[in-house]
């Protein structure tokens, strides 16, 4: 890539104080750097891995108010987790925290337990208790 | 609490760390240099693994590998440590500050509050230098980032103790010992040497015969898994490919810069053809990313897209498989 095509394409992240660094030829095609606003593919690429984020947790809501799932599902996705990296973050085996996305399971939670969920999605752990879908 | 450092931008966090903490040991060299001599180009396809709930692809080795191949054959040793609890973990860190040591940290992403949201996913292996401490915050200086930042404590805590695959523990590094004189061809020749090797793998699921059958997948994807899902994994393809710390495109050019500096200390002219010849490949790269998001964007009216780009990554991998051939004949 020639420096002069070094895309600046101006994106929608939320934060735009970031440049990046690239390596591109100059006139005589020997290389060297420049900086790099942003370039579409790429903020296409990431806005659609933030509204599939957005989805899910919105259809995790619609579960949780059918009384299908626990609010844990929703902040589950809200910091962009699986089930995987939850479990590893409180420290309770996966079986486990599935058992605790069931409605039933998660009204009987220990408040210890609880306490090791907020934690894990960074808010409080009346949060959790008194999940509100608006 | 303060050490002298100075920050250099990188394109990419492992390589700048490594370049940053040697030159701060009056130890000049490049980020492209540690990245070829740490044989830092590769690529693979992991099967059965999601990541983000897609198929795992990856467009460089194994975290920390560039700097510590980098550091066995430019001869300086790298001291690293885990460590099982935070406290312990801070002590060491404030201790290596005390003695005015900058320290390179591995760290989750998720937690960087200076990154802009979007960038903010449970990717465990960035790297980044701590250089200083004030009663709140440490100084940190993140390669990728323009100029230097903070982190709170409370913050750099989170993001070494990060949990999830290549959860850091806490990891720090620092260069121990520092040659005064190195034998940087010999270096600049191994690390090409394995770089052939790896994308010349015998194996279907690394380098251009990984390449080939993630080709085979897209083929498939609209069909298996209906045109969301296919288009989801596309996304994910792309943003491993030019996503801060990974990168397809990117990488083939700072491969590119690479060979360009060896053709002048190896005194191979052929390295600098070569060099214009990774370029191009970088340039198609880019090219398939632009294509593949015009995709996911729904903007591309070609029918049989996935095909088409299937055929672009064969064209890429044919184009790759010839230029490994040459490189590896042109320092043998």
């Amino acid at each position: 890539m020639k420096k002069e095509e070094v895309p600046q394409d101006e994106g929608n992240l939320s934060k735009n104080n970031v440049r990046e660094l690239l390596y591109a030829t100059d006139e005589y095609g020997n290389y060297t750097t420049a900086l790099s606003k942003g370039w579409e593919p790429k903020s296409i690429a990431l806005s659609n891995a933030m509204n599939d984020i957005f989805e899910r947790m919105e259809s995790a809501k619609a579960e949780i108010l059918a009384g299908n799932s626990s609010p844990i599902a929703y902040f589950m996705e809200a910091s962009k987790m699986d089930i995987g990296i939850l479990a590893s973050y409180v420290g309770i085996w996966k079986w486990r925290v599935k058992r605790h996305f069931k409605p039933s399971v998660f009204s009987k939670l220990s408040d210890r337990t609880l306490q090791k969920y907020a934690d894990a999605f960074g808010i409080g752990i009346e949060e959790l208790k008194n999940f509100k879908a608006d | 609490m303060e050490v002298g450092f100075t920050h250099h931008q990188a394109a990419h966090c492992e390589n700048g760390v490594a370049s940053n903490l040697l030159k701060h040991n009056g130890f000049d060299i490049s980020e492209p240099m540690i990245f070829g001599i740490g044989s830092g180009l590769f690529y693979v396809y992991i099967p059965f693994l999601k990541v983000n709930h897609a198929p795992a692809i990856s467009y460089r080795p194994m975290p920390g590998t560039i700097f510590n191949k980098a550091a066995k054959r430019l001869g300086f040793k790298v001291k690293r440590v885990k460590f099982s609890n935070p406290k312990s973990a801070q002590q060491a860190l404030d201790q290596n500050l005390e003695n005015n040591i900058p320290t390179g940290l591995q760290v989750g992403v998720y937690g960087l509050s200076y990154f802009p949201d979007e960038y903010r996913f449970h990717f465990n292996a960035h790297n980044c230098v701590v250089y200083g401490k004030t009663e709140n915050d440490y100084l940190v200086s993140d390669p990728v980032m323009e100029h230097v930042t903070t982190l709170s404590h409370k913050e750099l805590e989170k993001v070494r103790f990060a949990k999830g695959a290549f959860a850091p523990k806490g990891q720090m590094y620092f260069p121990t010992s520092i040659p005064k004189q190195s034998d940087l061809p010999k270096a600049i020749i191994k690390g090409i040497k394995e770089t052939c090797r790896d994308m010349l793998a015998p194996v279907p699921f690394v380098g251009v015969k990984g390449i080939r059958t993630v080709s085979k997948l897209v083929r498939k994807w609209p069909v298996k898994y209906g045109v969301k899902v296919a288009n989801h994994y596309l996304a994910q393809i792309v943003r491993m490919q030019e996503e801060i710390g990974t990168g397809g495109g990117g990488f083939r050019y700072i491969f590119a810069a690479f060979l360009q500096e060896s053709a002048v200390i190896l005194q191979k002219p052929e390295l600098k053809e070569l060099s214009h010849e990774m370029t191009k490949i970088g340039d198609r790269w880019r090219d398939f990313a632009v294509e593949a998001s015009r995709v996911y964007k729904n903007r591309s009216s070609k029918s049989d897209v996935y095909n088409l780009l299937a055929d672009e990554m064969l064209k890429i991998a044919d184009l790759e498989e010839d230029f490994f051939k040459k490189l590896k004949k042109a320092i043998a």
